[in-house]
């Protein structure tokens, strides 16, 4: 049952495409709208983050189960350029590219569980879950 | 190609097509060619047989021209690429296949072999370039359809006009929504935009950034920018993500953003009957 669906992120229609599969599979496990909603725009800050600072990577999402909870897990990898100041990128509004520096600390907010594991000039993974209650 | 293999082609040319047509029969099942009728595939397939045979000794630009118009008509009547590419393989194999069992000298003959690929490769290169050149026709225009649909500005009373955004919003269309919004305020003497984004599936940080520089920008050419069709869980999602929409007005639904783009204005709807 537990199957993964990656998509791969190199142009802004995997952006789309990772948030549509995103949204399915919220629906599935069963999240109501509002968390659905949030998964599926924490996906897209994600995916786009990947698409502009690393140029490529993937999205893969599943379902997950622990201690009797049922969840959905994203995790967005890349093996782009990295991140320098891991607690820097976690401050709202922090930004190198002019944005709202937004995505990062709203996904954490968006999510339940995040974390975030990014070597400079080897990539970044983030993992993060929404647990069904 | 060979005279003496384009001589044994031909001679075995019914045995090949009576073979060929018996294999094929098999992918149209899985091949979604069901719908068409039993007439027209069987007169598609005899026609594609003998444009095979006709093209047997053309060089690769004459095989274009000669199979343009033929394309043209499988693309038409929706044949898929994947059976046409499959046909070929299959009557190269059988041609392979039936000119060997002659037994003639030639046929150990390595040149025999590429010359057989060759003449096929030809026909499924102008094939494949002819399907992915109506691709790229279809996927064109339906690219401009959908630029054209992509954010009108409509002028709804004097000095009012509404922008229903409807559907995702990439980086091309944000360019295009504030374009179509500054020249459109400007042209219409417009106060009061009403941005509609009931139809807006995610509202990401991304768009959140281009509705508030665009509603900067309105205010620059002196109007104001009204946000309206926030459903709940966008605004649950906008708040999580920390962004701040209090700097420009928001309602709920378009009816009540009108009414205020209204009064701003300094007018109202009034009910007659009433009166
Ligand atoms: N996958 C990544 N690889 C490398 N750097 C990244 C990656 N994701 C984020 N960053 C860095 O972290 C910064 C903060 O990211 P965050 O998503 O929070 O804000 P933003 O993308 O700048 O703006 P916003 O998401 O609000 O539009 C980015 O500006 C970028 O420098
Ligand atoms: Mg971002």
């Amino acid at each position: 049952m537990q199957v993964q669906t990656r998509v791969d992120i190199h142009s802004e229609w995997g952006i789309v495409a990772a948030r549509q599969a995103g949204r399915k599979l919220a629906k599935e496990i069963g999240f109501g709208s509002v968390d659905q909603a949030r998964i599926t725009t924490a996906i897209s800050e994600l995916a786009r983050n990947i698409y502009l600072y690393a140029n490529q990577g993937e999205i893969s999402i599943e379902e997950v189960a622990s201690a009797g909870k049922r969840g959905m897990k994203v995790v967005a990898s890349d093996r782009g350029p990295g991140i320098k100041d891991v607690r820097s990128v976690m401050e709202d509004g922090f930004t190198t590219s002019g944005g709202l520096g937004a995505g990062l600390p709203g996904v954490k907010r968006l999510m339940d569980d995040f974390d975030i594991d990014s070597e400079e000039e080897e990539g970044t993974t983030i993992i993060s879950i929404k647990w069904l209650r | 190609m060979h005279p003496s293999i384009k001589e044994s082609i031909l001679e075995k040319k019914d045995e090949i097509v009576e073979q060929w047509l018996e294999e094929i029969e098999q992918f149209r099942y899985e091949d979604y060619l069901q719908n068409i009728s039993d007439s027209v595939y069987r007169s598609t397939n005899r026609e594609f047989v003998d444009k095979i045979f006709e093209t047997v000794d053309l060089c690769s630009d004459d095989v274009y021209e000669r199979i343009s118009q033929y394309s043209e008509r499988l693309i038409q009547l929706g044949w898929p690429l994947n059976y046409i590419t499959r046909g070929l393989q299959s009557f190269r194999q059988i041609t392979v296949e039936t000119l060997s069992n002659t037994g003639d000298n030639y046929c150990y003959d390595i040149e025999f072999y590429q010359e057989i690929e060759s003449w096929i490769d030809n026909l499924i290169n102008a094939l494949v370039s002819d399907y992915s050149g109506s691709w790229e026709n279809t996927v064109f225009s339906q690219k401009m359809a959908l630029k054209e649909l992509s954010a009108p500005l409509i002028p709804v009373f004097d000095e009012i006009c509404v922008m229903p955004l409807i559907g995702t919003i990439d980086s091309e269309r944000a360019k295009l929504i504030m374009e179509n919004l500054l020249e459109g305020v400007i042209e219409n003497r417009a106060q009061v935009v009403l941005i509609d984004i009931t139809g807006v599936p995610v509202v990401d940080t991304m768009v959140a950034h281009h509705i508030i520089q665009a509603a900067e920008a309105v205010r620059l050419v002196g109007a104001e920018c009204i946000l309206v069709g926030i459903r709940p869980e966008i605004a649950q999602t906008v708040v999580n993500l920390g962004i701040d929409l209090g700097k420009f007005s928001t309602k709920s639904t378009l009816k009540k953003g009108m009414a205020t783009a209204l009064k701003m204005t300094d007018r109202e709807i009034v009910d007659l009957a009433s009166k």
